[in-house]
């Protein structure tokens, strides 16, 4: 068994505000291998994005990793400050945003912002560095390569923009990637394109890439492993087989159900009642017992860990001593 | 692009036209256009000439139409107030004024610029908060009193610097400077700070804005996110992405430093357009009034133009055939 | 219903940002202090310095009390004439405050109007403001300013002095409305297109109604913070304009006139003339600017 890449243990962070401390994520635990593949999911405000950015170092201040830890390569990073962070950033974790239009700078050709990520990191000289990135672009797929270093941004449609993004990404030589929703603003018949992308140089470069996303069509196609969040914790998290098609916690059953599937068209989507609730006001014990529709008597009053249910682990009491 | 300026030069020619028209409002109807044209002393069979000549029974477009292209050949006609041409007057003026205008400008972006990136960089700073201070103090002043209280602190109580006039001025050709002297850059100094100094405040806050605005765009996200180096992405980055919309306007700030320099002038006595103006206010000098308008207007949208221009030059999403931004 | 809109504003978020900044507060401070002076001239003011009766000459050119040749009748010195500066400064402050508020109302309201209607309406209508919009704007305020003060002197060369001071209210109102125009007539171009506006034309509510009541509310958080900015800016038109000597007529001067009277013997060492009503001019100008800062930062909702 290799050491994990990544180590996250009792991750707590806080948001001050001037109405109390905000907590977004809760008591969060999970480890990633080199080379795997992780989908965060859940509903928006779930938790997913913080706990990218609290790993990649990018949390907004006043937000703050206000307890437990989060170990890459054994090394401690949850308490760095800025100046520690530089020699990681890029090189060794990287980071990949959801709008490609936004993430580019409009100014500046494609050419460049590569050419300057890879001097960062690497001794090059100019020529070699252009080199490089061309060789990065036509990885990622782009036709043509070298003679699109000099368009703008906004020369590229939607889907390239992504490719020039994960380009960038992939300039470091990173090890870990911290994707946050790469594919939700292109098109579904690109989003498919990326996320295989992304598959393929996970596979070739041995590359972990943390994919968080609110589409469980993505998940499925790509991720090698799930973590299922809700209200700031994880609920489930196991391999994609079994939380797709095993799921353990009655959250990650609602979510399965209530996906469309071209097998059975007449059948009811499931919907779960309610709405997740807002961070300031997190119901006690397990945070989806309102909603749950196997709801029973220690729910509302204690707080569940992960424990083993069948092949995932989910923080629900109806797997108490492993009964299912 | 090309059809980008086809329309800013014909939203320009709209507006001068609309400025024309309002001078010849003005120079029809308030004032008597034959005492502007000829003076007050004309005889009366000049003043019937003139009149037949001018046409002044014809309809209202023609009449507009010949204001509109005396105004084009800078024709104004006579200065109430002095007698002489009104385009001789401005020719003798712009100089000083430009000189004036020109050296505040470039004091103001001096100053104002590299400020306002510093205190958008060090937000929290105390030298920060004073500078921001200072620069609300900058706005609240009003020109003439900063001038008033210059000539005060230089001239009157530390006498270094000469408080009124230009000083010696070369001549050459149709043009006088005060730059090749030293007379004539002291007398220059006061006058050029006062004229600035609003306008540091102002482009220090604009940079300052809009530096932070851009410090929270994704794109700035992503560049710390690959690991470049602090200075590379402000100074770089933001940087660039700062000063291309702040360059408009602070274009237009500096083209209407011209009209600005109305209050500097009569402060310090300065022999400029701006001093002219404040007489022919004074005087109710239609013709010099009329006359400044439109030149006023044709500087702004000469600038305007250039300005526009500059930043198709620098923005690169509007240069590309087909590029949107 | 209005007692509860003041309440939750007063819990809101605004009024929080705006208690918490040591700006807001001192701004408000100074600017109560000086609005009361002004409001308060007429009883507590030490002189009648416009009353040519109880003038004497030989008080005349009296620097400020603290000084040896001072003297405590007169705190803050005396002019050329032997008015007190004190006294000449309150009544100044309440002209300048007062042509500063009104012409300011004055613009709020031509510029709003102008944009709710180019906004509502569309079209040409909208087209046409927006190009008067720009002509206006490529105009500095003084000039405008002055350019109607001379118009208006020309037409009317014997005004009476009330007209005068109509005439310089108009032009400086004539200077500032454009701001509100714009973020009027953005707020309803957006306002317009929302489907409750739909709803209510369907239904046969008339437009100005609409505009009124719905989009209006919704405008007037910015529109505010222009105004407290606008105020300002109109106090210093008007003493520009006055020092030049074409602003408020001679009998009732503001600040900016004390100043220029106080210009002719500033170069002769009589700095106290000039010196104090430039003084409290800023210390106005700096608190209505320092309010309407802290105003635009507390409704920006991003910098919080």
């Amino acid at each position: 068994m290799t050491a994990p890449l990544l180590s996250v243990r009792g991750l707590r962070v806080v948001f001050p505000t001037r109405r109390g401390d905000l907590v977004a994520l809760d008591d969060v635990s999970f480890e990633m291998a080199p080379g795997e593949i992780l989908g965060m999911v859940g509903e928006s405000g779930a938790g997913k994005s913080v706990t990218g950015a609290a790993i990649a170092g990018l949390l907004d201040p006043p937000g703050h990793v206000a307890g437990g830890e989060i170990r890459f390569d054994g090394q401690r990073i949850d308490q760095l400050t800025q100046r520690a962070w530089q020699p990681l950033r890029g090189r060794h974790i990287a980071t990949i945003f959801q709008d490609p239009l936004t993430a580019l700078n409009p100014l500046y050709t494609v050419g460049r912002q590569l050419t300057e990520t890879l001097r960062t990191h690497f001794p090059m000289s100019a020529a070699a560095a252009r080199r490089r990135a061309a060789e990065l672009l036509s990885e990622t797929g782009i036709p043509g390569a070298a003679s699109r270093l000099d368009d703008h941004p906004h020369q590229f449609s939607g889907g390239m923009r992504q490719r020039v993004v994960i380009a960038l990404a992939l300039a470091g030589e990173p090890r870990l990637i911290v994707a946050d929703e790469p594919t939700t603003a292109l098109d579904v018949s690109v989003q498919a394109q990326i996320t295989a992308l992304l598959r393929r140089l996970s596979r070739e470069r041995g590359l972990a890439v943390m994919l968080i996303t609110h589409d469980m069509g993505v998940v499925a196609d790509t991720c090698d492993r799930v973590a299922v969040m809700y209200a700031g914790r994880i609920a489930e998290i196991g391999p994609v087989d079994a939380i797709v098609g095993r799921p353990g916690h009655p959250y990650t059953a609602g979510l399965m159900g209530a996906i469309p599937g071209l097998a059975s068209p007449r059948e009811r989507l499931v919907q779960i009642d309610g709405a997740m609730p807002r961070l300031t006001a997190i119901p006690s014990g397990c945070a989806f017992h309102p909603r749950c529709p196997r709801v029973f008597e220690p729910c509302a009053s204690r707080r569940p860990d992960l424990m083993p249910a069948g092949a995932t682990r989910a923080a629900c009491w109806l797997h108490e001593g492993g009964l299912a | 692009m090309f059809g980008f300026l086809i329309r800013r030069l014909m939203q320009g020619a709209a507006v001068l036209t609309a400025v024309a028209f309002l001078s010849f409002l003005l120079f029809q109807y308030v004032g008597d256009p034959v005492s502007q044209m000829l003076g007050q002393e004309a005889t009366a069979e000049q003043r019937a000439a003139l009149r037949a000549d001018l046409g002044l029974d014809r309809p209202f477009p023609v009449q507009f139409a010949r204001f509109a292209v005396n105004a084009v050949q800078g024709n104004f006609g006579l200065s109430l107030r002095q007698g002489r041409p009104v385009a001789a007057l401005f020719a003798e003026r712009l100089p000083a004024t430009l000189e004036l205008a020109g050296v505040a400008a470039v004091i103001a972006l001096s100053l104002g610029v590299p400020l306002g990136v510093l205190a958008a960089l060090r937000r929290d700073a105390w030298s920060t908060r004073l500078l921001m201070g200072l620069s609300l103090l900058g706005v609240s002043l009003p020109t003439f009193l900063i001038g008033v209280l210059l000539i005060f602190a230089f001239s009157v109580l530390l006498p270094w610097l000469p408080s009124f006039g230009r000083g010696d001025t070369v001549s050459l050709g149709p043009w006088t400077t005060g730059l090749l002297t030293a007379d004539g850059w002291r007398h220059l100094l006061l006058p050029a700070v006062t004229l600035a100094l609003f306008q540091v405040a102002l482009i220090l806050r604009l940079v300052r804005a809009e530096m932070l605005e851009v410090l929270r765009a994704d794109f700035i996200r992503f560049a710390r996110a690959r690991g470049l180096p602090d200075r590379t992405v402000y100074l770089g980055h933001a940087l660039r992405n700062t000063l291309v919309p702040v360059v408009t306007v602070v274009g237009l700030q500096l083209g209407s430093l011209i009209a600005f320099s109305i209050v500097t002038e009569s402060v310090f006595q300065w022999p400029g357009l701006g001093q002219l103006f404040i007489q022919a206010v004074t005087f109710a000098d239609i013709p010099v009034m009329a006359g400044y308008l439109c030149l006023v207007a044709l500087v702004f949208v000469v600038i305007n133009a250039g300005v526009d221009l500059l930043y198709a030059l620098i923005d690169p999403r509007l240069r590309s055939a087909g590029g949107h931004a | 219903m209005i007692a509860a809109r003041w309440r939750a504003a007063w819990d809101g978020d605004v009024a929080w940002a705006l208690r918490r900044s040591p700006g807001f507060l001192l701004s408000l401070a100074l600017l109560v202090l000086l609005v009361a002076a002004a409001l308060l001239a007429d009883v507590i003011a030490p002189h009648r310095p416009f009353d040519l009766a109880t003038l004497d000459l030989l008080d005349a050119r009296l620097p400020p009390a603290w000084t040896a040749e001072g003297s405590a009748k007169y705190l803050l010195g005396t002019d050329g004439q032997g008015r007190d500066v004190l006294s000449a400064l309150m009544f100044g402050l309440r002209i300048s405050l007062a042509v500063g508020l009104v012409a300011t109302a004055i613009s709020l309201v031509i510029g709003v109007t102008l944009g709710l209607v180019a906004g509502y309406a569309g079209g040409w209508v909208d087209a046409l403001l927006m190009r008067v919009c720009d002509v206006m704007l490529s105009f500095p305020p003084i000039l405008v300013a002055l350019l109607i003060d001379g118009v208006g002197r020309a037409l009317l060369p014997q005004a009476h002095d009330s007209l005068a001071l109509a005439v310089l209210i108009a032009a400086i109102a004539l200077t500032g409305w454009v701001p509100y125009a714009r973020t009027v007539r953005g707020s309803t171009m957006v306002e317009r297109h929302k489907d409750y506006v739909s709803a209510a034309r369907l239904i046969g509510v008339p437009g100005g109604r609409i505009m009124r009541r719905h989009v209006l509310p919704n405008v007037m958080g910015p529109v505010l913070v222009l105004a407290t900015l606008q105020v300002g800016t109109a106090i210093l038109i008007e003493a520009t304009l006055s020092y030049l000597g074409v602003g408020v007529p001679a009998t009732s001067p503001s600040l900016g006139t004390l100043i220029r009277i106080g210009n002719e013997l500033l170069l002769s060492g009589d700095w106290w003339i000039s010196v104090f009503p430039g003084l409290v001019l800023v210390l106005a100008t700096l608190s209505i600017n320092g309010m309407g800062d802290a105003l635009r930062d507390a409704l920006n909702p991003r910098l919080r």
